[in-house]
């Protein structure tokens, strides 16, 4: 690519990284990476989970420090011992998980660690100076209000706030949508531009393709800590082409779905009412069915009930009214080894505190819900020796690439930690399964391998209920697809082929927005 | 009963656990909890009574406990900062070594008879208020006044000021105050000294102005973890951490001073014929401290009563896969 960077010499280069190499234990992270980043641009950096972007950046950032390398900051060589020496040299990051002080204002949080007020605080100044600068980059937020008050989009402007107000021209953002609604993504989009215009640099740090292809000027991809292309401009390349560079290896798009084969109903809820955490109604009058050899999506905007569902589903949650059957049993407002004993899988929301135990091995994780039985425990013994052979059968089986299964959890990436999950629900032969967002967060490849998954499932006939809030993940896996709207289904549509269509899209998109289907239709027929 | 007078006594009785409650709250508020203070107490009563013994200057008495039970917290600090240990054991092992050690070098001190004390006066004109002159400016010691100017000047600094803002936000959340450049470690230090000097200036009121002497552990009798659970209940607050500590104070008054008259209300005084009566009522301020103890350690409730979230957690740096 270095026909690309003489031609375009006239732009000036604001930061160079030039063969940076990090290490973490068993870990290469970084292998002689080279970046640059050219003034007044959007500067894509695409890879995988463990791909290093993070890992690179944070060495640009000040936060790690690379063990071979140089930075080079408009043409000048930096060493930067910590995020402060990088922030001096105008580089700023905006972490994925935000490091703001909750119980503080927005102005308070701004202020931290800098010099200027030197000893009494005198807020309504800084206020004032803080709203200034986000009436300038569009950035919205009331200076007074308490971290805890916002949203997340609203803390992810803090955060960007935090790093204009220390004059950064460059700014790291990571993995900036995975928080964000859809709403929320065109408005950091918005801002982003803005801050283009009066002159800063941005890094975008990202694993989803449309999303890179849509914001940057140029794209980096990173693969298993190699650079697989530096600068490339992304009006010129196509998704394909970069998801080749991430993953080395062609990845299809569309998943080959066998026609649907549905035979018996195995899930079954009537009439489901129930409360969140708040002690609010959550559920109203829930109802559904899965079938054998079917997967039925729930589809629904955050928040409107989905993690309700599944947790009175997996008994989780107790439920007011109303019951669940699986396979004519009771299962809800029982416990949840009950739904276990009787062919249930729950693979959660939260990988990492629900679906699995952080700092217990692989091999623990897998036999959790088999320890009780043979071939893994005997007479209330367990087998280690059993469970490590099971333990290293599914690792292969489900690709779970780790070097021993006496790994704790909490170090593998989010889609070999899904894996694990995925591997030990499945491997209980279910005649149900509920899957929350199971590919949340992890990246192409991986999210190929769970839908993979989820699929073999339909087809070895188990009922799968998917409830996600990506609806062309909903729109290529189901059958058919209940829409969710503040705790009352508005509708059930099934899904044809598998392909995308339009109206099918249209009329999903009304029932999320609080429009039942038999007014949708209605409305439609009274148009005709 | 002249009730004005218990609670004149009360303030006096009140300015030793406000003093242990603002240090404690200091060090809460950096993230680190210091069970350690009953102990830091009577290091400061023993070496401020001794210190006076020896040069007859309760001003060098006053300055001596500060400097030893501050120097007394920093092994806490030590073991709970540098070496991330357990906060609730270490405290507890600082309390058992505060004791032995005021107990070892207090030994003797008790008969060595009365040394000059810390002077007492009234403030002029505000004596005059009635009721609140005669309670709170009549014949009260210097450290009462100063009491009074420590609790809205604490409220300051930790509200209103740049370093109050750095200590808040490191018991909220450390590594995103590390990630601006401020010093954890160093900060919880400093708190931690902060903590264990009040504390220090709490003893060394009891003995050289509210109950003047050297009684080995009965000195403190106790007051530090009443000063502890008075934190919990001031939800941090050096406001209401005033208010706690002055109704505790008189309480203190009020329970001694009841056992004492032979008639009360015009009847015969239950307290005083029947000693157990008394016994029990000395030993509501510690249940009061349990009851806040079990709630201020649920995390819901910690969570609603404000507690700095990071209290009670070691600061690691940069620990990767979090």
């Amino acid at each position: 690519m270095t026909e690309q960077s003489s031609s375009k010499s006239e732009v000036p280069l604001i930061v160079e990284m030039r063969g940076i190499v990090k290490r973490f234990p068993g870990v290469l992270a970084n292998d002689h990476v080279d970046f640059k980043l050219l003034h007044g641009e959007i500067h894509g950096l695409l890879g995988e989970n463990g791909a290093g972007k993070s890992t690179l950046m944070n060495v640009l950032a000040g936060l790690y420090r690379q063990e071979a390398g140089t930075i080079f900051v408009n043409g000048e060589p930096k060493v930067f011992s910590s995020p402060r020496d990088a922030i001096q040299a105008g580089i700023g990051m905006v972490h994925q998980h935000f490091m703001l002080v909750p119980s503080q204002t927005v102005t308070e949080n701004i202020l931290l660690g800098l010099d200027d007020p030197r000893f009494f605080l005198r807020l309504p100044e800084y206020d004032a100076k803080v709203a200034a600068l986000g009436e300038r980059f569009g950035l919205k937020v009331d200076p007074r209000a308490k971290i805890w008050q916002l949203s997340v989009g609203e803390q992810q402007r803090v955060e960007i706030l935090k790093m204009l107000y220390r004059g950064v021209d460059v700014l790291i953002m990571d993995e900036p949508t995975a928080v964000l609604a859809p709403q929320e993504i065109e408005g950091l989009f918005v801002t982003l531009r803005a801050m283009i215009a009066q002159g800063k640099s941005v890094i975008f740090i990202s694993h989803k393709l449309q999303e890179v292809s849509a914001i940057a000027d140029r794209v980096s991809v990173l693969r298993r800590g190699v650079c697989t292309a530096s600068g490339v401009p992304s009006k010129g390349v196509s998704r394909q082409e970069l998801a080749r560079l991430m993953v080395g290896r062609e990845v299809v798009f569309s998943i080959d779905k066998k026609p649907s084969n549905p035979q018996g109903v195995v899930l079954e809820v009537n009439d489901i009412y129930a409360e969140n955490d708040k002690g609010l109604p959550a559920l109203r009058g829930v109802s559904l069915n899965v079938r054998a050899g079917e997967i039925v999506g729930v589809a629904g905007v955050a928040g409107n009930g989905q993690s309700e569902i599944s947790q009175v589903i997996s008994g989780m949650r107790q439920c007011k009214q109303g019951q669940v059957l699986l396979n004519g049993d009771k299962v809800s407002n029982r416990n949840t080894l009950f739904g276990i004993q009787h062919g249930m899988a729950y693979v959660p929301e939260d990988r990492t505190h629900v679906g699995s135990a952080p700092n217990l091995s692989i091999t623990d994780n897998v036999i959790m819900k088999n320890y009780r039985k043979p071939p893994i425990s005997h007479n209330g013994l367990l087998d280690m020796k059993a469970a490590t052979r099971l333990a290293n059968e599914l690792k292969t089986a489900y690709d779970i690439i780790v070097p021993s299964v006496s790994t704790p959890v909490r170090l593998l990436s989010g889609g070999n930690l899904q894996r694990v999950i995925l591997a030990r629900e499945i491997s209980g032969l279910p005649a149900f399964m509920v899957a929350v967002q199971p590919t949340r967060g992890l990246d192409v490849g991986a999210i190929e391998g769970v839908q993979r998954l989820l699929l073999a499932q339909r087809e070895a006939g188990a009922a799968v209920l998917l409830i996600s809030e990506e609806l062309e993940e909903l729109l290529s896996l189901s059958d058919r697809i209940y829409v969710i709207y503040e705790g009352k289904i508005m509708g059930e549509v099934k899904v044809e082929g598998g392909e995308t269509d339009e109206g099918l899209v249209d009329v999903i998109g009304q029932m999320m927005t609080g429009t039942p289907l038999d007014q949708i239709q209605k409305e439609g027929a009274v148009a005709q | 009963m002249d009730f004005t007078i218990i609670l004149q006594a009360g303030i006096a009785s009140g300015t030793v656990l406000l003093f242990a409650t603002i240090g404690e709250l200091f060090a809460e508020r950096s993230g680190v909890m210091n069970l350690g203070v009953e102990g830091m107490m009577l290091i400061g009563a023993m070496s401020a009574f001794s210190t006076t013994i020896a040069t007859g200057n309760p001003w060098l008495g006053v300055i001596v406990a500060m400097l030893f039970a501050g120097l007394i917290s920093q092994i806490h600090a030590f073991i709970v900062i540098t070496l991330q240990a357990d906060q609730v054991v270490s405290g507890l092992s600082l309390t058992f070594l505060g004791v032995g050690i005021s107990l070892v070098l207090g030994e003797g001190l008790s008969k060595a008879g009365t040394v000059s004390l810390l002077p007492n006066f009234s403030i002029p004109l505000l004596t005059l208020i009635p009721i609140i002159g005669k309670i709170f400016f009549t014949n009260q010691s210097i450290l009462v006044y100063f009491g009074y100017l420590l609790v809205p000047l604490s409220w300051y600094y930790i509200n209103r000021t740049r370093p109050g803002l750095h200590l808040r936000a490191v018991g909220e959340y450390p590594s995103a105050t590390d990630a601006l450049g401020i010093n954890v470690f160093r900060m919880r230090y400093f708190y931690v000294f902060v903590g264990g000097m009040l504390a220090g200036l709490a003893g060394a009121t009891i003995s050289l102005a509210v109950s003047p002497g050297w009684f080995s552990e009965l000195t403190t009798g106790g007051q530090g973890w009443i000063a502890i659970g008075l934190v919990i209940f001031a939800q941090w607050d050096p406001i209401r951490a005033a208010v706690g500590a002055y109704a505790f104070g008189a309480l203190r008054r009020l329970i001694l001073d009841i056992q004492g008259p032979l008639v009360l209300f015009g009847l015969a005084n239950p307290f005083y014929y029947n000693p157990y009566l008394g016994f029990f009522l000395q030993m509501l301020p510690y249940l009061f401290t349990v009851v806040v103890l079990v709630i201020g350690s649920r995390e819901a409730m910690r969570k609603r009563i404000g507690a700095p979230a990071a209290l009670g957690n070691p600061y690691i740096r940069g620990e990767r896969g979090k």
